[in-house]
């Protein structure tokens, strides 16, 4: 019996469960239903209660075993006279065990070692061992479990309580799902970095300025890990062109939409900028690096930049800002929205004339919102991949010349990460150390945002 | 929507020969502001109907009502801060002194330079203090240096009775102050930029009776240099300050008269009901 088949037998009893139980406490009900209805729950909650109870422990153990069987099945393999034949060397004798195991769930066909296809009896014979413990095991636990709830099905049973408290637990475990997965994710890169780190002096990481990663140090002991022109490609795309590109532009069609545009045109404006935070970046991409990219070369090679690269710091970066634009402006316009019409109107009465209230009154109250926004914007451009890939190169040039190949953090994580890799070399983990520096920038970024965003929102409230 | 119009057709009978005469009230010289046959429409719906009026400027004016009554509504047609609102409309006439305020020519900056309003709410902006006070004549050019400006500060914040309190913290956000001195704080922003008539809707509704008190001695002190009228939900505080009352009653002008003959010996029935507490 496979597990997905046992998954559905034991939730099909859990069913039963649930008819068995109701019936039962449906006719407490009935028994008693001349006096004030003695049940403490409806007879639905009763049902849901042991159907949980059947379901839950079954399904549990059923993880668990999952996780357990594969050891025990190796081990009761291994018993078997025709491991003996085995080879001592650990790492032969693992693929023979793993080739033999494939064919016996029967992902191969074949064996490609004939060792192997001596050990795929064994290992049937154990699949079919445990599975059936395991089967049985659950069905038992579905069986006990059901019958102790329906036992204790009374009137006075809390079962409606019981129930509420399951649900609860299962909306928490759902939201915690995302945490638990971001931790986990941390963690990883964590220990990952931790492993480059062990290769790589961290000083030469993150303060060196020479990146050229190998596999092996050069004969001056220098590794080729330095990240700061990543870190400078990074921060003069992302966070200097894409923001001189995207803070103006979007701030003005903020300024635009909430203050001048008539409500019709507002009403159709609004959702087409939005529509445009969901183009795919790559669409971006292929802007950046088809059209704008070769642009931008002509136009700097007529302008006399006579080492102009067809992959430039400038049209990644404007791209990316005009990528940005209805984040910011979006942004903007619940900022400039949420300022109370009190002060526009305060300043009105002043005679002061729409402009003079937009810039003087209007922007700066609903500057921390904009800032706020604005760094939110920072850490999107910051972690963003495709554009750069694409349109920016993978030259790691410290160079503050916009027409020059940079690269970034992320392009470089692409580059190092694609591919055939060995991972224990630094050069791959060096992909994890650049990772968990992004990490790290971004979330702080975001909490910065937050926070402002926050406080400002207290301000008006 | 024409239930509203036909239970408004009584009161607007009443209203048309009072309207007729304003001249009754106007002891004095020239009125201020005037207002002939004002109708106000937001959207569909009707909100002020057929109203005329004079302000005088020697005397405070008090608009009351009960809610809903439009008496907001026309104030604010008196500096065209309807404007602010897409489907409000107005009908009829206002003039400042003698120009009318809803004609192409009428800068709608320079009107409300000239009749500032002071707000519902206290809404300093949340700049300093000074930096509150200087908002208007920056913007209108008044000053002419540093000095200049220091000097219309301090004297619109001693108009307001606000210097005292307030002179070793200029540099201050005005939205740390306490909500009376917020309020005070926005008279003495309207008075910077040295208006000829204040608008105050309702302006101690969200003060506590202390700065309610403070307010209403500010405006005895302000009459006579500014044009001043007021809505107001509290007729004891209409009694206090002012001379003149209107007062609203479903978008129309019921009665306006002297102060003490509306609440000691009003003509009309329905301002009678209404300051005895009958209805509102």
């Amino acid at each position: 019996m496979t597990s997905a088949t046992l998954l559905f037998l034991v939730i099909g009893l859990g069913l039963m469960a649930w008819f068995f139980g109701r019936l039962k406490a449906a006719g407490l009900q009935a028994r008693d239903a001349n006096a004030r209805s003695v049940l403490h729950s409806l007879p639905n909650y009763h049902g849901w209660y042991v159907a949980l109870w059947a379901i839950l422990p079954a399904v549990l153990f059923m993880t668990v075993w999952s996780f357990v069987s594969p050891a025990l099945i190796t081990d009761a393999a291994l018993t078997s006279p025709a491991a003996a034949q085995l080879p001592q060397d650990g790492f032969a004798r693992a693929a023979i065990l793993s080739e033999a195991r494939a064919i016996a769930y029967g992902n191969q066909v074949n064996a490609f070692n004939p060792l192997s296809q001596s050990m795929v009896e064994p290992y049937r014979d154990a699949i079919a061992h445990y599975q059936m413990i395991g089967a049985i095991a659950a069905l038992l636990l579905v069986f006990a479990c059901g019958a102790y709830a329906w036992l204790k099905i009374k009137p006075d049973l809390r079962a409606r309580t019981k129930i509420e408290r399951v649900t609860m637990l299962l909306l928490l475990l759902a939201s915690l799902i995302a945490i638990i997965t971001t931790v986990g994710i941390f963690l990883s890169l964590v220990f990952e970095t931790a492993r480059f780190f062990s290769m790589v002096s961290p000083i030469d990481f993150l303060f060196g300025t020479e990146w050229n990663p190998k596999a092996v140090a050069g004969p001056r002991g220098e590794t080729g890990f330095g990240a700061i022109p990543l870190f400078w490609g990074t921060i003069f795309i992302g966070a200097i062109i894409a923001m001189i590109v995207a803070i103006p532009l979007g701030l003005m069609s903020a300024v635009y939409l909430t203050q001048y545009a008539p409500a019709k045109f507002r009403s159709w404006m609004k959702p087409i900028l939005e529509v445009l935070a969901g183009v795919p970046t790559v669409v971006y991409g292929y802007f950046a690096a088809l059209t704008v990219a070769p642009a931008l070369r002509d136009f700097a090679v007529s302008i006399g930049i006579s080492n102009a690269s067809s992959e430039s710091a400038l049209a990644a970066g404007i791209v990316m800002g005009i990528m940005i634009i209805p984040f910011v402006s979006s942004m903007a316009d619940d900022s400039i929205a949420a300022v109370p019409s009190a002060m526009r109107d305060g300043s009105l009465a002043m005679g002061a004339t729409q402009s003079e209230t937009i810039k003087k009154v209007l922007i700066p109250a609903a500057l921390p919102g904009v800032v706020g926004g604005v760094l939110l914007a920072v850490s999107r451009a910051i972690g963003e991949t495709m554009i750069v890939v694409m349109a920016a190169g993978l030259a790691a040039n410290m160079t503050a010349n916009p027409f020059a190949s940079v690269t970034t953090v992320t392009a470089q994580i692409v580059q190092l990460l694609t591919g055939d890799q060995e991972f224990d070399s630094p050069k791959t983990l060096a992909a994890f150390a650049l990772g968990l520096v992004l990490f790290i920038v971004t979330l702080l970024l975001n909490l910065i945002a937050l926070r402002v965003v926050k406080k400002y929102r207290e301000a008006y409230e | 929507m024409h239930e509203d119009q036909k239970t408004l057709e009584p009161s607007e009978s009443v209203n048309m020969t009072d309207a007729a005469t304003p001249a009754k009230t106007s002891e004095s010289a020239t009125p201020k502001m005037t207002a002939r046959h004002v109708d106000v429409f937001y959207g569909d719906k009707q909100a002020i109907n057929d109203v005329s009026i004079d302000v005088n400027m020697d005397s405070v004016t008090a608009f009351i009502g009960p809610s809903g009554c439009g008496k907001s509504t026309f104030l604010r047609c008196m500096n065209r801060m309807n404007d602010t609102i897409p489907i409000a409309r107005v009908n009829g006439e206002i003039k400042l002194e003698g120009e009318d305020i809803y004609a192409s020519k009428m800068d709608v900056v320079q009107l409300r330079a000239r009749v500032g309003m002071v707000f519902q709410k206290p809404n300093p902006f949340p700049k300093s203090i000074y930096d509150n006070i200087a908002y208007g004549p920056r913007i209108h050019g008044l000053a002419t240096g540093k000095e200049d400006l220091d000097e219309i500060v301090e004297s619109s914040l001693q108009r307001a009775g606000l210097w005292g309190e307030v002179k070793d913290r200029l540099q201050d956000s005005g939205t740390a102050l306490s909500g009376g001195q917020q309020q005070r704080l926005c008279i003495a922003r309207a008075i910077a930029v040295d208006p000829e008539v204040i608008l105050m809707d309702e302006p101690c509704s969200a003060l506590d009776p202390i700065a309610t008190a403070k307010i209403e001695e500010l405006i005895h002190e302000l009459r006579g240099k500014y044009a001043i009228v007021i809505v107001t939900h509290n007729m004891q505080q209409a009694a206090r300050v002012s001379q003149k009352t209107a007062f609203f009653h479903l978008g129309t002008l019921v009665e306006y008269g002297d102060t003490t003959d509306i609440f000691t010996n009003p003509r009309e029935e329905k301002t009678r009901d209404y300051i005895t507490g009958r209805y509102g």
